[in-house]
Order: C-alpha cells, then sequence, then structure tokens
C-alpha cells in the first residue's frame, strides 16, 4: 500500500516490473493461483486424506489414524460396486440422449437458421438455466406423478408414464443438462467452415456424406466437450434422484448418507473418490481428442 | 507438445497439494478429544445476555417466519438473554452441528439424544433448577434417552408417535395392523412409502416382535446380529414394493395428493395438512403399536451461557411457550397445562398414558444392549446405517 503512496517507490517498482517479466507474471497469478491451490485443490485434498481416517462408532469422533479400510470396503463392497455401475449406466444414458437431442438443434443453429432466429435459439438453449435446479426437478416430479402431465396425455394411448424411478431421473437430468451439451457443440459447429461444406458438395457428395465425412469429425472435439459435462454432472448428481428416483440411489446418495446421516465422513471421502477416479479416466482418455481446447 | 507440458505441470502441483496436505493433517493425528465427564451446575448465577439454540424447523419462532408465531421476544424482554438460533433438518445433522461448540442449547430427538451423551456434547442438567420441569408428565422423564446412570440430560419438549397412513378409496378395509406396509404390501406394490432412514429399521423389528415371537425381540432398538438380520429381511422384501422412501415432509404430502403413495409411515402433523387439503388419508395407530420420538431440550457441556440456558429451558417448557410450540409444529406438548393454550391436544392424544404407552420411542442403538441382555452385543447405529444402505440397494 505504501509502495502506491509513495511516488518514487512507486515508479522505481512500476520500472522493475516493466523489466522482469517474471515478477509481473507471478504478482498478476498470486490471486487466482492463491485460489485455486489453497482453496480449492487442499481443501479437496484434505478432505479426501479423511479418507484414510476411521470414526468411532460409538462417539461419532473422526479418529486421525492411518486405513485403507474405507478404501478397501468401496472398492470390494458389493453394494458399492452395484450402485457404482448403476450410476456409471445412467451417466452413460443421459450423455448419449443429450448428444443425440442436441447434435440436431446445434447443427440447425449453427449452419441453418438466420442470425436473427439463431440469436433466439441460443437464449431458447440458455432460458432454463435462469431458473433454479430444484424448481425444474421439482416440476418434473410433479409432471411424471401418477396424476401428472405425462399420464395424461399419454392416456388415450392406453399408455402409462415411467412413474418414478431410474427412468424418471434419467429424463429429468437429460433435460438439466442439455443445455451443456448443445452450446459447446453449437460453437463446435460455428468453427467448421461453410467452404468445406460447400466445396464437399461441388465435388458431388450427399448431403449425408458430408455430414458423416467433414461435419462430424470436425465436430467430434466439441461433441466430447459436451459429453464431459453431461456425465460428470449426472455422475455427482443426487438430488435429481432423490426427487424422481423412487427407490434407487447412486453415489451421490451414499456419500450423502454417510456425511448426513451416518456422520462417517471417511468412508464419505473415500465412496466421493469413485467419481473422481472416473472422471479422471475420462479426462485422460478424451484428452488426445483435443476436446478439453473446446471447453 | 504445450499440452504434454501444461499436464505435467498440472501433475507437479497436484502433487505439491497433496504432500502439504498431508503436512497439514500430520499436525492433527494428535488432537482426539473424548468425552469428558462434565458435572451438572447446582446454582444459577446472571444471565450472560445471549444465548444460542440448535432445533428443529418451528421449535424456536421469533414472528420472523409468521408474526403471530413468537414466543422468543418474551422470553428476551423477560431474561435479557439475546437468542440466536439455528435450525437443521435431521436427526444427524444436529449430532454434527453439537460438534462444533457453537450452541449453547439443543433441541434432540431420542435418535440423536444417546449419541451428543456419549459424544460429551451435553452435559446432564440440574432439573431442580428448572421450576417448569415439576409440571412436566412424568411417563417423559427419565427414560432410557434423556437420562443415564438416573441423571436428567435434559427437559422433555413434545412427542409424537409415527403413524401408518392411507388412502382411504384405495385401501379397503381400513388396515389396522402394520401389515399392510410388510407382509401384504404386494397389494399396493409401487405404492408403499417409508421413512427414509436408518431409525425406520426399528419400524420392521417392532413388527417382527407380534409376528415373529421366536426371535424373542424385546426392545425394536436392541437388536443383536440375528434379529437385524431379520428385520432387514422383512425390508428388502418390502422394497420392492416400496414407491419411494420420504424423510422430506412436503414431499411426503405431495405424493399422498397426488396418489403416488397410497400407503405408509407419516406423521399427525402431515394428515393434519392433507384433511385441510382435502384429501382422502387417515392415519390410524397400528395394534402392534408403533415407534415415536420424544424430544429433549439439552445443554451443551461447553456452553457459553449457561445461565440464559437454563432461563430458556424453563421458559419453554412453561404451559404457555411448550403449548404455542407444540401446536405449531404438530405434536403433543409435554405438560397437562400447556393444553389450556392450544385447542387440538386431543387429536395429539396428549397425556394418554395408554396411547404414549403403545410409541417406542426413538433410541439411538447402541452396542451394549437397551433390554439388559448381556450376553450378546447389540447392533449400533453405525451398523445400521450401513444396513439401511444395503437395504435401499
Amino acid at each position: 500500500m505504501n509502495a502506491l503512496l509513495s511516488p518514487g517507490l512507486g515508479r522505481r517498482t512500476s520500472s522493475f516490473l516493466a523489466t522482469h517479466s517474471r515478477a509481473r507474471l507471478a504478482l498478476v497469478l498470486i490471486a487466482p493461483l492463491t485460489w485455486l491451490v489453497v482453496v480449492y485443490v487442499v481443501a479437496l485434498a484434505l478432505l479426501l486424506v479423511t479418507a484414510l481416517w476411521r470414526v468411532d462408532g460409538y462417539t461419532g469422533q473422526i479418529s486421525p489414524s492411518w486405513t485403507l479400510d474405507n478404501i478397501r470396503t468401496v472398492v470390494t463392497g458389493s453394494l458399492y460396486q452395484t450402485v457404482t455401475l448403476r450410476t456409471v449406466g445412467v451417466a452413460v444414458v443421459v450423455t448419449v440422449v443429450d448428444v443425440l437431442i442436441a447434435l440436431p438443434i446445434a447443427f440447425y443453429m449453427a449452419k441453418v437458421a438466420s442470425p436473427r432466429a439463431r440469436r433466439l435459439l441460443v437464449i431458447a438453449t440458455l432460458m432454463p438455466l435462469w431458473a433454479s435446479y430444484l424448481v425444474k426437478a421439482y416440476a418434473w416430479r410433479s409432471l411424471l406423478s401418477e396424476q401428472g402431465l405425462l399420464n395424461w396425455v399419454l392416456a388415450p394411448t392406453g399408455l402409462q408414464g415411467p412413474g418414478y424411478g431410474l427412468t424418471a431421473a434419467i429424463i429429468t437430468l437429460s433435460y438439466l443438462w442439455l443445455p451443456y451439451v448443445i452450446l459447446p457443440i453449437y460453437a463446435g459447429l460455428e468453427k467448421v467452415p461453410d467452404s468445406l461444406i460447400e466445396a464437399s458438395s461441388d465435388l458431388g457428395a450427399s448431403t449425408w456424406r458430408t455430414l458423416g465425412s467433414v461435419v462430424l469429425p470436425l465436430t467430434t472435439p466439441a461433441i466430447i466437450a459436451g459429453t464431459i459435462f453431461s456425465f460428470s454432472l449426472s455422475l455427482g448428481d443426487y438430488i435429481t434422484v432423490t426427487i424422481v428416483g423412487g427407490t434407487s440411489q447412486v453415489l451421490g446418495n451414499l456419500v450423502y448418507t454417510n456425511v448426513g446421516a451416518a456422520n462417517n465422513l471417511p468412508l464419505a471421502a473415500a465412496i466421493a473418490l469413485v467419481p473422481i477416479v472416473i472422471i479422471f479416466g475420462y479426462l485422460a482418455l478424451v484428452r488426445r481428442t483435443g476436446a478439453l481446447d473446446n471447453l | 507438445m504445450l499440452r504434454t507440458t501444461k499436464v505435467k505441470r498440472t501433475t507437479a502441483s497436484a502433487a505439491v497439494a497433496l504432500l502439504a496436505a498431508a503436512a497439514l493433517t500430520g499436525c492433527g493425528t494428535t488432537a482426539v478429544s473424548g468425552p469428558s465427564p462434565t458435572a451438572e451446575q447446582t446454582s444459577l448465577g446472571d444471565n450472560e445476555g445471549s444465548v444460542s439454540i440448535l432445533a428443529w424447523p418451528g421449535y424456536v419462532e421469533d414472528g420472523s417466519n409468521d408474526p403471530s408465531v413468537d414466543w422468543v421476544s418474551g422470553f428476551e424482554a423477560k431474561t435479557g438473554c439475546a437468542v440466536t438460533s439455528k435450525v437443521y433438518g435431521t436427526s444427524d445433522e444436529a449430532v454434527n452441528l453439537m460438534k462444533t461448540g457453537d450452541y449453547d442449547v439443543v433441541a434432540a430427538s431420542g435418535d440423536a439424544t444417546l449419541r451428543l451423551i456419549a459424544g460429551g456434547d451435553v452435559a446432564p442438567v440440574n432439573t431442580d433448577l428448572i421450576p417448569s420441569y415439576a409440571g412436566i408428565y412424568d411417563f417423559l422423564k427419565n427414560r432410557a434417552w434423556n437420562s443415564v446412570d438416573g441423571r436428567s440430560y435434559g427437559v422433555p419438549h413434545g412427542y409424537g408417535a409415527n403413524l401408518l397412513m392411507y388412502n382411504t378409496d384405495v385401501v379397503q378395509p381400513a388396515p389396522t395392523s402394520w401389515s399392510a406396509v410388510f407382509d401384504d404390501a404386494s397389494q399396493y406394490a409401487g405404492k408403499v412409502t417409508a421413512y427414509d432412514s436408518p431409525i425406520y429399521i426399528a419400524d420392521a423389528a417392532l413388527y417382527l416382535m407380534t409376528h415373529k415371537p421366536e426371535l424373542g425381540i424385546k426392545d425394536p432398538y436392541a437388536l443383536d446380529e440375528t434379529q437385524l438380520a431379520a428385520a432387514v429381511g422383512l425390508l428388502k422384501a418390502q422394497r420392492v414394493n416400496v414407491g419411494e422412501y420420504w424423510s422430506d415432509y412436503l414431499k411426503q404430502i405431495q405424493s399422498f395428493t397426488s396418489g403416488d403413495s397410497v400407503v405408509g409411515t407419516s406423521w399427525q402433523v402431515i394428515q393434519n395438512s392433507l384433511a385441510a387439503e382435502g384429501a382422502k388419508t387417515a392415519v390410524v395407530l397400528p395394534e402392534e403399536g408403533t415407534t415415536g420420538w420424544s424430544d429433549t431440550w439439552m445443554i451443551a457441556s461447553k456452553a457459553k451461557s449457561p445461565n440464559c440456558a437454563y432461563a430458556w429451558l424453563d421458559w419453554i417448557s412453561s404451559p404457555e411457550t411448550n403449548g404455542k410450540a407444540t401446536a405449531y409444529f404438530g405434536e403433543a406438548p409435554s405438560s397437562e397445562a400447556a393444553c389450556n393454550y392450544r385447542d387440538d391436544c386431543e387429536a395429539f392424544h396428549a397425556g394418554d398414558a395408554d396411547y404414549a404407552s403403545k410409541i417406542h420411542y426413538w433410541t439411538t442403538p447402541v452396542a451394549a444392549c437397551l433390554d439388559g441382555r448381556t450376553d450378546v452385543t447389540c447392533t449400533d447405529y453405525t451398523r445400521w446405517t450401513a444396513a439401511w444402505q444395503e437395504i435401499k440397494g
């Protein structure tokens, strides 16, 4: 502070910074790095270290003595294996559904619609993000209920809605994450030059051939970027399953009950490692496709 | 090329972070604090000027939610103790929050009290210093969940029963037994509901007490491994027919209104809301008896304002405040005189000792069997939580 108040010192500091680019960089980066490392990474690491501790069953106090029991329980317990498979299954289905819906929408927005319609469509895509997550999840709860809109619409056809359960959770999650999948794909498609598409058709390729051989390969990184969102968000979610999932539970529910009900932070931390490991594996897999540059 | 360097750097900083974390936590390894023996207060001093309270929603109302519901301002004016309060959603949350040491007073249900006592988070209470204590129903005093070795750990607040709720259109004839949600649940497959908490295992154990006497269950909160396995088996069979588990009371109201649930565990206060909406539901206390809760106002062992805490316990258990607070929440009050301040005591069977005797109040399951058996080890709450997660699958 004083340095800024005294003009001489201020000038000296600025000339020092002008000639020392590394010092300049360090000053600029201090705040964000503190945030990222201390508040974010260290806090998370500290939490995960508790996975190696144990909890006194009676008093509920955490005793910080090292043990691999929690990790072993999570890796070998049949409950955790079943729930992990279910959670990954839900995340994969949600991702596939979202990509299938997002592709035509994003393509229309980027390549077909007029600039005016494009702006409106972007706004329409973003609009659901203005409402709270909980409002949207509860809206689906009433849509899917026994006397809900879905059953009312289906009634003349003799069909019935899925009711509460995994299907309902997949529908709701697909709805919730759709904007996060449309936007990266739209951004990726916008980058595909129109001239390439014109060239393809000039050379006699059919529309489908152009889409398959020109547009799709160029958009793949963007699509993968979209899947990272829907996949990781589904993997970590537990509220939707609580609201519309009926009796099903996913990894997030297990973490929640172990923190909230069981007061077993070490086991909860061990369970939380599962989605983290899966996501890191997925990121490592897609890194080479260049998808991360599209985020 | 650029990407690989980036990744290397990221890995390096992650490693640094992990090392830092390990170093930091290393310092923590010695800081283990076990429960410390605490003595009750023998006399009261001057009020400290403030008191901080942890309670269920609706227990500490100062008019900020609803101007007509306020029993805190009167207390502040009378005692000079400014009240700050925090509400919690589940007993487990309350136990966690009390560990912070930020609260002087807590309103705890029976599934939390023993954990709080064992953890050394609450102190014994000298009930002689609380004039209102004399008016409390005797059947609520010195019970397994609010006393240890004959020492009282607080003042009873309200109590209530977990009831069997059913849709009067669908569930006919009207059920009189919990078999509607256990052995006969398949009739309502997909529309049965159950309370989402490990403590619900006690409901299954209670059912087995009557229907499988050979298991020898004396107390639904004192289960050895065999008895727990039987209860878990019953709940796993029930799960096939369960539409959803509930713990949020608004969710419960909605699913009975929409017809997604037609039979299951519920509370009187939920029935009151449904009746007000005109929903076709009714509740019954089944012939096997039921589980329920009896809440206790407790004082933190490290209370910063013990005198104001004592003043609050006396105030909240005085007939007028007790009547208002329990009426607002929807449960029976803990004293006869409180019924002079509310007109719905009958609906909650207040003071009906016979009705109350059918309620097996929530108690924390512990390894030392609560029914007095010494030849076996009972399953504790951690074990129940693990079992509950297995049941839900």
